[in-house]
């Protein structure tokens, strides 16, 4: 009795009577559409048509609506389409899958030149929408920080000091790691070329400025963007995700004092030091490359380095290590926030986290070199 | 356990022992479901019903024992026929667990579209269905589970697992977080489900009402054992010191008058 479904056309006159037999199920579907979609042509040409389904050894959901759409194109103006021979057992299943509905409209948007305008004129709204919510997150840490200030005993230092423990202490093997390693390249590529011109130990100059100044600066904020940044906005949004921050605010907590500004805190006290200690890497690294591949040995090396910079060149270095740890900071507090109930929404954020991140280390980069070449430092 | 071996069972448990470092969890537990039967399975919180559960789908080790599904011993399986066993069971998690980056519509058209060669219009039928059978309107369909409530997260769980046609759904406290009327609706559901697909149902609860209202037959899990199975007469009938507290206390009299 079992096996492949069929559908039989029995002519009786002025009527035809459609047999079903076979497995009408799941695994059957795609000859079962066949067969019903071959069966449907039948609609009208003859009076009377019913579906007898006596012969079905088994029947699921997708065989039931199989039938029953038939059934429904079968069905011409007053004319109703019969189906026959159904088992108690299965009544009640067509029973069912007669009261869905017809078919879902699923509208799929087409493209169009407005549709695109849209689009653009969306992207333009949320580039500023984005810089409204980072002004909006800088005023309420400030505002908690002021609160803080105000009652020093709301201030949370025990998680201050995990967070600094997270993105300072923890990360400084990988940071040392990398920017010994760019001050090596600096150094080799330096030596390599300059010694075209016999001008091997300038290169002692380029690496002093140019670690002290901007990379060491810009290189650990980057590598902190997308190490503590891409946390922040992962930790935040998944506490979002589970509503502990809608439970923290019940409970009468700001989230901005309970959450961010610790995490704000640990990073603009962090970037700093993880910016010294990336400068002091590159430098011993440069040095030692200078040494064993360009014959600078580390007196010269020293001697020189104290000629070629100034305090200057260390402050200008310095100063933007905070501002750029406050910017990582906001954006990835605003992302984490910004998360909605979604896993992908939590991935989405992230990455645009340590994205935007990114981009605003580097404007501020160059905003700070233009600032001090103006001023003269 | 002293009743009768039950023939051709749908789920035969044998000797399950289950242990999370120290603590035994199961202990030798034995169970039997019948084909057709909606099974209540009740104990203490943290008496290891979900863990059964979760051991009987596969997501948790065992230490010893036997389990078989549909006549297939799932240890001695190979890939293709524990892949058979898998597409013709549903599972309803406690919370639901719908995928949350798919629509309502994409989450139940996963596992047709994995295992089934089915064209893109029977699947938007058969969801529609679906969702017509667990009491959903068709606009859900388009959306995302973070804008469903509790109850339609439940329903549209139920609707995943009931995609495939299965011939056996794990309901895993599936009127927890709803309130008694959606609860009671719930029930009603799954009587009405088993009836017109002719399911098997293993239903763990708290739920006395669904104990009453949708349950053939009811496991009690205690100390790692099934301590009583049988019909809610016997159950109430049993000595059994937790039972009695169970089906004689304050709520359960309530639930009975």
């Amino acid at each position: 009795m079992s096996g492949d479904p069929k559908l039989e056309r029995i002519a009786k006159g002025n009527a035809l009577a459609l047999c079903a037999t076979g497995t009408w199920t799941a695994s059957f579907a795609p000859s079962l559409e066949r067969i019903v979609a071959d069966a449907e042509k039948l609609a009208g040409s003859r009076q009377n048509i019913f579906i007898d389904v006596s012969e079905v050894s088994k029947l699921d959901t997708f065989g039931a609506w199989l039938i029953e759409r038939l059934r429904r194109s079968l069905t011409q103006g007053a004319v109703e389409a019969q189906i026959a021979g159904l088992s108690a057992n299965y009544a009640s299943l067509v029973d069912e899958v007669r009261r869905v509905k017809a078919n879902p409209v699923i509208d799929g948007s087409a493209v169009t030149i407005s549709g695109m305008l849209e689009q653009i004129g969306r992207a333009v709204a949320g580039v500023v929408g984005t810089i409204a919510s980072l002004v909006d997150m800088l005023g309420a840490v400030l505002a908690a920080g002021g609160r803080v200030l105000i009652h020093p005993r709301s201030f949370r230092l025990t998680s201050t000091v995990h967070h600094l423990e997270q993105v300072c202490w923890r990360a400084v093997p990988i940071i040392v790691l990398i920017t010994f390693l760019i001050g090596c390249i600096i150094s080799q590529q330096g030596i390599f070329h300059f010694r075209k011109f016999g001008a091997d130990i300038f290169v002692v100059d380029m690496l002093g400025v140019l670690v002290l100044r901007e990379i060491g600066v810009l290189l650990v904020a980057i590598m902190v963007a997308g190490r503590s940044g891409s946390a922040y906005t992962a930790e935040l949004g998944s506490m979002k995700m589970r509503e502990e921050i809608d439970a923290l605010r019940t409970m009468g907590f700001d989230p901005i004092e309970v959450l961010v500004l610790p995490r704000m805190l640990a990073l603009v006290l962090a970037l700093p030091i993880l910016a010294f200690l990336g400068a002091m890497a590159a430098l011993y690294g440069g040095g030692l490359v200078a040494w064993l591949y360009g014959g600078v040995d580390p007196e010269a090396f020293l001697l020189r380095l104290r000629d070629a910079i100034s305090i200057d060149h260390f402050i200008v270095g310095i100063v933007k290590a905070p501002v750029m740890a406050a910017v990582i900071g906001i954006v990835a507090c605003v992302e984490g926030l910004a998360v909605q109930g979604s896993a992908e929404s939590l991935g989405q954020h992230t990455t645009s986290s340590v994205v935007k991140g990114i981009f605003f280390v580097i404007v501020m980069d160059g905003v700070f070199a233009i600032f001090f070449a103006s001023i003269g430092m | 356990m002293a009743a009768p071996e039950i023939q051709n069972p749908i789920i035969r448990v044998r000797d399950i022992t289950v242990q999370f470092g120290a603590t035994r969890v199961l202990d030798g537990l034995n169970l039997d479901v019948k084909r057709g039967e909606i099974l209540g399975f009740v104990g203490p919180s943290g008496a290891g019903k979900s863990v059964l559960t979760r051991t009987i789908i596969g997501l948790v080790p065992k230490v010893a024992g036997r389990i078989e599904v549909f006549g297939v011993d799932l240890d001695a399986s190979n890939t293709a026929q524990r892949r058979g066993v898998e597409r013709r069971w549903g599972v309803l998690f406690q919370q639901g667990a719908l995928f949350s980056s798919l629509t309502v519509r994409q989450n139940i058209q996963f596992p047709m579209r994995e295992y089934l060669n089915v064209t893109q219009r029977l699947m938007d039928e058969i969801t529609m269905a679906k969702l017509a059978m667990v009491g959903l309107k068709p606009e859900v369909a388009e959306r995302f589970p973070s804008e469903l409530s509790g109850g339609m997260i439940k329903r549209v769980a139920l609707a995943r697992a009931l995609a495939l046609d299965p011939d056996l759904v794990f309901l895993d406290e599936p009127t927890s977080g709803l309130d008694p009327i959606g609860a009671g609706d719930f029930d009603e559901l799954v009587r009405t489900l088993q009836r017109t697909l002719g399911l098997t149902v293993f239903m763990v609860t708290h739920d006395l009402d669904s104990l009453y209202t949708a349950c053939d037959r009811i496991a009690v899990l205690g100390n790692g054992k099934i301590i009583a199975a049988g019909s809610i007469a016997d159950m109430q009938a049993s000595q059994h010191p937790w039972l009695r507290q169970y089906f004689h206390g304050k709520r359960a009299r309530a639930v009975m008058s």
